[in-house]
């Protein structure tokens, strides 16, 4: 059951994903309808496959790599959702699905037998922290997706090339606003889930912060986009840079998230 | 019943024919009622805009219809048919309602899917309905005529891309900013381009306009004219912040604003874009002014180049559109020819009988000890009754053949009895919409 809801959402959001990017090459709304019905239903089977797994496991299921990846991206797709029937662009799925496909993909690299349970992730703390990590995580998924989105645009405007993609596109303001309200939802996620990550080290563990790898750069995460929020604020950042900044920020987010599990080890490496 | 169009357009007449047969708007009703009392002529609309003059007209005599529209126009305004003759064209049939869809598709428009004509040509129904000289088939044959516009508006990108240098400039604005309505205009100089480019932007709604002029009183003036704020060409680098969209066109032999000034007011607007139109020549900004950061600037020769790509796919877009019109004739046809009495007659005929004999053959089914003429009785009766039911409304219609009213019947029948008719129930559009 657990691996055909999996299998079966994997093949919707690569359904998905060949109408999005069909709509990009020839923007007709029947690409675009066909990709956001798919995307719906994909979301929906992906819930499925979520519920189901937390019942069969009798805990959150973000335990291991598979289970946190294939959050990840779902977190990805109900945010675009709610993005995507707000500001009526089928193109945004062009530019996030294809991610949402590519992260749960990656997922399915991964081992999908649930294990026992490791202890010392026995606590109501898992699905609190974890949660808001992967929700905040995929806001910024969305603002990479968005931001890559309004680099192109600009482009286009500033070198006058002004074809199909171009008249596609969504307006550069429309663009920059739904990547900064992207991050004024995973900022303060993110700031939850590190101070509630603090809280249950304490109780766990002992101590509040312990320079873990996975602390010290959610940390880094954290600081990048205070500061491009910060530079919102005060002088302005916004447009190219801030998307640029957008667009550094995620990559620092999937090292935080992959790298330092698969590469650097430490508390937090769940393989 | 036949549709016949006649009339002329900016393709047969230049405007100084045109003006002399125009209409005016205000007083409608005295040509509309002159054309539907000559003589064989039911209905009438009359479309009169700057690029056409056009009367849409229903007759049983379509030689003579036509020849009695163009004495019309001739007569009413005093010309000599002579004259006007060779400006003239005249449809009827199938070319009358291809023309009619056409026309208000805007595929006929001088410029080609300008938006204006459909509400002209609703305007124009509009008097024809208001003084009654439309009746059922014009009025469904211009309701066709607007959803052919609509789905051809919808279905293409017609419509879909600016034609014109300031609408150019109003759509590349979007493109910046989205929403226009809390942005501010800043016109630099005067000019005709400049000054049409920010009619436009005023138009799409803007929330301010303002307007400088190395005369003072100049800007004065402009700004009047535009409900705009003047401001002193001295303070332009303290007011530019301000200004969203920016289109100058003075006659400075130099550069007016170079990169550096913007580069500092962009700072000051906390790098919100601006989107500068450089509409003089020579040009007044600096072209390096594109390279800062959140700035665009366009000069009127990139705004031609965007204007001439549009053209070339409406062209494409076109083709299209004549597609969807030609299919829609077909379906409008069919309604149209079943407005004919004697297959009306038949049909009524038709849906009687097959009632009877359903409830004969019920009646009979369940009785039982049948005396042995019964059947043949009660076949009799029915037939009767039928027939005695039948003959009046059939006269009636038959009558109202000579008397033109029986389109009104005939419609009306079809869909009482609900008789088979070519896409009678099909949606309308809106006239209000």
């Amino acid at each position: 059951m657990n691996a055909l809801l999996f299998n079966s959402t994997l093949v919707i959001y690569a359904a998905a994903t060949t109408f999005y990017l069909g709509y990009l090459v020839k923007p007709t709304d029947v690409l675009g309808k066909l990709g956001r019905w798919c995307i719906r239903i994909g979301f929906l089977v992906h819930c499925g496959f979520t519920l189901n797994r937390y019942l069969e496991a009798g805990h959150t299921p973000i335990t291991n790599l598979h289970e946190s990846l294939s959050f990840f991206s779902l977190a990805v797709v109900g945010i675009f959702i709610v993005f995507e029937s707000r500001y009526k662009s089928f193109i945004l799925g062009s530019f996030v699905v294809p991610l949402a496909l590519l992260i749960l993909a990656t997922s399915a690299a991964f081992s999908s037998v649930i294990p026992p349970l490791n202890p010392a992730l026995k606590s109501k703390w898992l699905a609190v922290h974890t949660g808001m990590a992967f929700l905040g995580y995929a806001a910024f998924a969305i603002s990479f997706g968005v931001s890559i989105m309004y680099l192109i645009q600009s482009h286009f405007l500033k070198k006058r090339k002004l074809g199909p993609m171009f008249q596609k596109l969504p307006p550069l303001d429309m663009l920059d606003d739904i990547s900064y309200r992207c991050l004024t939802i995973g900022f303060p996620l993110l700031t939850f889930a590190i101070i509630s990550g603090a809280i249950w080290a304490e109780t766990a563990w002992g101590t509040y912060w312990s320079w873990d790898p996975k602390e010290t750069w959610s940390l880094i995460t954290w600081f990048i986009y205070a500061a491009l929020l910060h530079g919102r604020l005060t002088t302005g950042w916004r447009g190219r840079k801030a998307a640029m900044l957008s667009i550094f920020g995620f990559f620092i987010v999937i090292f935080t998230f992959l790298g330092v599990n698969l590469l650097l080890g430490g508390l937090h490496s769940y393989k | 019943m036949n549709i016949i169009v006649v009339g002329l357009s900016h393709k047969t007449a230049a405007v100084e024919i045109r003006e002399k047969v125009a209409f005016a708007p205000t007083q409608m009703e005295k040509p509309l009622s002159a054309v539907v009392a000559l003589p064989d002529i039911t209905e009438a609309v009359i479309v009169s805009t700057c690029n056409r003059v056009e009367i849409y007209a229903t007759t049983r005599d379509v030689a003579g219809g036509m020849a009695r529209l163009k004495r019309f126009l001739a007569d009413y305004h005093g010309l000599s048919l002579e004259m006007l003759d060779s400006h003239l064209y005249s449809y009827h049939g199938e070319d009358a309602t291809r023309h009619v869809f056409r026309v208000a598709s805007s595929l006929d428009s001088m410029v080609v899917g300008e938006p204006q004509i459909l509400g002209q040509i609703k305007t124009s129904y509009g008097y024809a309905a208001e003084y009654k000289s439309s009746g059922i088939i014009l009025n469904r044959f211009l309701h066709k005529a607007f959803s052919v516009a609509k789905r051809v508006r919808t279905e293409t990108k017609i419509a879909s891309s600016a034609v014109s240098v300031a609408f150019a400039a109003v759509e590349l604005a979007k493109k910046i900013f989205g929403e226009l309505s809390d942005k501010t205009v800043l016109l630099i100089g005067a000019g005709e381009m400049c000054e049409l480019a920010a009619k436009h932007f005023i138009n799409t709604g803007v929330r301010g306009v303002m307007v400088t002029n190395r005369t003072f009183e100049r800007a004065e003036k402009l700004a009047q004219e535009f409900d705009a704020r003047p401001i002193r060409f001295e303070n332009l680098l303290d007011e530019l912040p301000k200004a969203d969209i920016i289109l100058s066109s003075t006659g400075a032999p130099h550069f007016i604003i170079h990169e550096k000034e913007v580069a500092e007011v962009i700072r000051r607007r906390r790098m919100k874009p601006m989107f500068f139109i450089d509409i003089a020549v020579p040009r007044d900004i600096d072209p390096k002014v594109n390279d800062v950061e959140n700035v665009y600037l366009y000069t009127v020769d990139d705004l031609n180049g965007v204007v001439a790509t549009n053209l070339e796919q409406r062209k494409i877009e076109a083709a299209k559109a004549e597609a969807i019109v030609e299919q829609e004739i077909g379906q409008f046809f069919k309604w149209l020819s079943s407005l004919e009495v004697t297959p009306t007659i038949v049909a009524l005929r038709t849906r009687f009988d097959e009632i009877r004999k359903a409830e004969l053959a019920k009646t009979l089914s369940g009785w039982k000890n049948l005396p042995p003429d019964a059947e043949k009785k009660l076949e009799a009766l029915t037939n009767a009754y039928m027939n005695k039911l039948l003959h009046q409304p059939t006269s009636v219609l038959k009558r109202s053949e000579q008397g033109n009213r029986n389109d009104l019947y005939v419609d009306a029948l079809r869909n009482l009895f609900d008789l088979e008719a070519g896409g009678a129930q099909e949606n309308m559009v809106d006239l209000e919409e």
